[in-house]
């Protein structure tokens, strides 16, 4: 195991974005990360996608997460900085950047007001990886913080965060958008749906109110989608600074495994930078001795009838594999980072759900003092 | 261990596979279709998200991909957009479609599930449930659009979907889980939200990756005669494994507290890579 750390990334990072496919441990990793980071003098907001009930409990918040940065208390020790932690409300931050950037209060109530727009921001798949980028940029910009760790949503692909601050601006640029908009444009009047064959259709199938809420919200939405796509230039303006940090999170299951490597791969050919993979939950390995030992050590004390001994060291033999198997497993991950630190978390015998487990894994982190296995 | 036999999981024609990303859904589609095609049934898996991993697992079982935004498009054509079916597609409007009517494509897929059901060419149809905290909503779907669209061919499908979903003789949902605090309180929330908010039939629940070494002798009263090399490794790798067996035991039990449906427990197998081996090997297990 390398001796490599996260020190270096948590030091000077402005924005250290957490990704990796789902169920790996991405939100625990990146609350880890927080907590250090606010003990070394940063002032540190973690925003989780998901966070498990217990995650908010081991931090201290009796009440859960909400959509607004929360403090959190961490130890003060002699340089601490600041921890704060939130939730990303998705339907919630949709209306914040809508009142935030209607042209008036009007056009903000229209908007929010409207079904479509309630689909978009509730269901539409995408929004919510375009919202964690919003978020990014509005805690980017906030003086309160000098660090933001993004937890990324548990999309089928991880890639999905990375591209989102486009998909929304050219949905809202689409064709169909134009389209729906042509009565006004042309016109500068709502001419009927009945009138345009498409819309007809589409009323047809999806119920003629339905349709009538979606051109409403894209008259609506007028003069709006200029500013989405420049602040989704800014986003990816900022995901590609110097500053911004990426740590790939995996586990070292196959699955896995060939996902962290194509996303790492996908994320070199984009420009982007991994400054640290995360393995979480590792199966320990118990000492340097081979299976083929353990195992036939475990037979030979089954010859002679002692099957509690034969137990254990067939036990050895087992946990043995396993570990050497997940370790196969890791390397095609190992070696496409290169240098850059590959930091092994070993899995407990129960999950992390408390304080002490939090520690743990900052310890293995973090720490060259870390327990062994 | 359990008395819940696969039978019953697989006792309906369409058994829908769900439960958060990592616990295993996947693997458990596998057993299941894999128990079954043993038994000598017709099955068909099919799965949501395109990953190739079913097919390898199940080589000689039949694996359909179905994609909502091709199916939507498919939908579209058949119910009158005959000639501009593809020009919605590429003006986005079926992604307008989408968002106007959440849910439809969810509707479309179960809407597929229902024909291939209807068809009669399989006894068992296992689908590799939906994305990670998308089961839901996948499964409110119908109902969802019976309330926002009172007629037209997307309220008859949206009928004939409620209709299979809530026959307990032809559906049910089995849940996945992991013995671990986590999946197990994700599975007790959403086993709460589809009691409350879904009529389906609930099947026992499958705990994936149960450590079964319960007969591990405390390592502290076992004689380790003369041997000296190693002895720390047996005896750290001995305790590792009792806490971990304990641990799971305790969640399996605040599982069973908290929701009082059968647990089927599937044995963790020892590797990082579950293949078509180790796929039959779980089915065998379970077999009578």
């Amino acid at each position: 195991m390398t001796a490599a750390r996260l020190d270096g990334v948590v030091a000077d990072a402005r924005v250290l974005v957490c990704c990796g496919s789902g169920g790996v441990g991405k939100t625990t990793t990146a609350a880890v990360i927080g907590i250090e980071a606010a003990r070394r003098g940063r002032r540190v907001i973690v925003v989780t996608i998901d966070p498990a009930r217990r995650l908010a409990d081991a931090l201290g918040l009796p009440d859960g997460l909400s959509g607004t940065p929360q403090r959190v208390e961490v130890d003060p020790g002699p340089d601490a900085g600041e921890l704060w932690a939130m939730m990303l409300d998705t339907p919630a931050m949709f209306e914040r950047v809508v009142r935030s950037h209607a042209t008036d209060d009007e056009q903000a109530e229209r908007i929010v007001a409207n079904r479509f727009f309630q689909n978009i921001a509730g269901a539409l798949s995408g929004t919510q990886e375009y919202m964690a980028s919003e978020a990014l940029h509005e805690l980017h910009g906030d003086d309160r913080f000098d660090l933001v760790v993004v937890d990324t949503p548990p999309s089928r692909n991880a890639l999905d965060f990375l591209e989102a601050p486009g998909v929304l601006s050219r949905f809202l640029d689409h064709t169909a958008f134009k389209l729906l908009m042509m009565p006004t444009r042309t016109s500068m009047k709502v001419l009927s749906i009945a009138t345009q064959p498409i819309l007809r259709a589409i009323g047809r199938v999806v119920g003629s109110d339905v349709l009538a809420d979606a051109v409403a919200f894209f008259q609506a939405f007028t003069g709006m989608e200029v500013g989405f796509r420049e602040r989704a230039e800014e986003v990816t303006a900022l995901l590609h600074d110097d500053s911004t940090k990426f740590v790939l999170v995996s586990s070292p299951q196959r699955d896995t495994v060939v996902e962290a490597v194509w996303f790492a791969e996908q994320l070199r050919e984009q420009g982007f930078d991994v400054s640290a993979t995360v393995v979480n939950r590792l199966l320990p390995r118990f000492g340097d001795g081979t299976v083929a030992d353990a195992a036939s050590r475990a037979d030979t004390a089954r010859e002679r009838g002692d099957h509690g001994l034969a137990a254990l060291w067939a036990n050895l033999a087992e946990l043995r594999t396993v570990a050497d198997a997940e370790r196969a497993q890791l390397r095609p991950l190992v070696e496409r980072v290169g240098e850059r630190p590959v930091v092994e978390v070993p899995r407990l015998p129960s999950d992390v759900h408390d304080v002490a487990a939090l520690e743990l894994l900052g310890a293995h982190l973090f720490h060259e003092s870390a327990p062994a296995g | 261990m359990s008395n819940v036999t696969v039978a019953e999981l697989t006792a309906t024609n369409l058994v829908i596979v769900a439960g958060k990303g990592g616990v295993g859904k996947t693997t458990v589609t596998a057993v299941l279709a894999r128990a079954a095609a043993d038994a000598g049934r017709r099955v068909l898996v099919v799965e949501l998200d395109g990953k190739p991993t079913l097919k390898t697992l199940l080589p000689d079982v039949e694996v359909q991909h179905l994609s909502a935004a091709e199916l939507l498009e498919e939908y579209l054509f058949e119910h009158g957009f005959k000639r501009i079916a593809k020009r919605l597609a590429s003006t986005g409007v079926i992604d307008v479609i989408g968002t106007a009517a959440p849910g439809i494509d969810d509707l479309v897929v179960l809407g597929k599930i229902k024909q291939l059901e209807r068809s009669g060419n399989w006894d068992l149809i296992v689908v590799d449930g939906p994305a990670a905290g998308h089961a839901i909503t996948f499964l409110t779907s119908a109902p969802g659009l019976l309330d926002a669209v009172h007629a037209g061919p997307v309220h008859d499908q949206a009928t004939d979907v409620q209709a299979l979903l809530a026959d307990r003789e032809r559906c049910q949902v089995v849940l996945v889980t992991l013995p671990e605090t986590t999946p197990v309180n994700e599975l007790i929330e959403l086993s709460f939200a589809i009691e409350e908010r879904v009529g389906v039939r609930l099947a026992p629940i499958v705990v994936n990756q149960v450590d079964a070494a319960h007969d591990l002798p405390d390592p502290t009263e076992v004689d380790f005669g003369r041997a000296r090399v190693q002895v720390d490794d047996a005896v750290a790798a001995a305790e590792f494994r009792r806490e971990r067996v304990a641990a799971q035991q305790a969640e399996l039990a605040r599982l069973r507290e908290s929701v009082p449906i059968e647990q089927l427990r599937l044995a963790a197998r020892p590797t990082a890579d579950i293949t078509a081996a180790d796929i039959a090997a779980l089915a065998a297990e379970l077999a009578p």
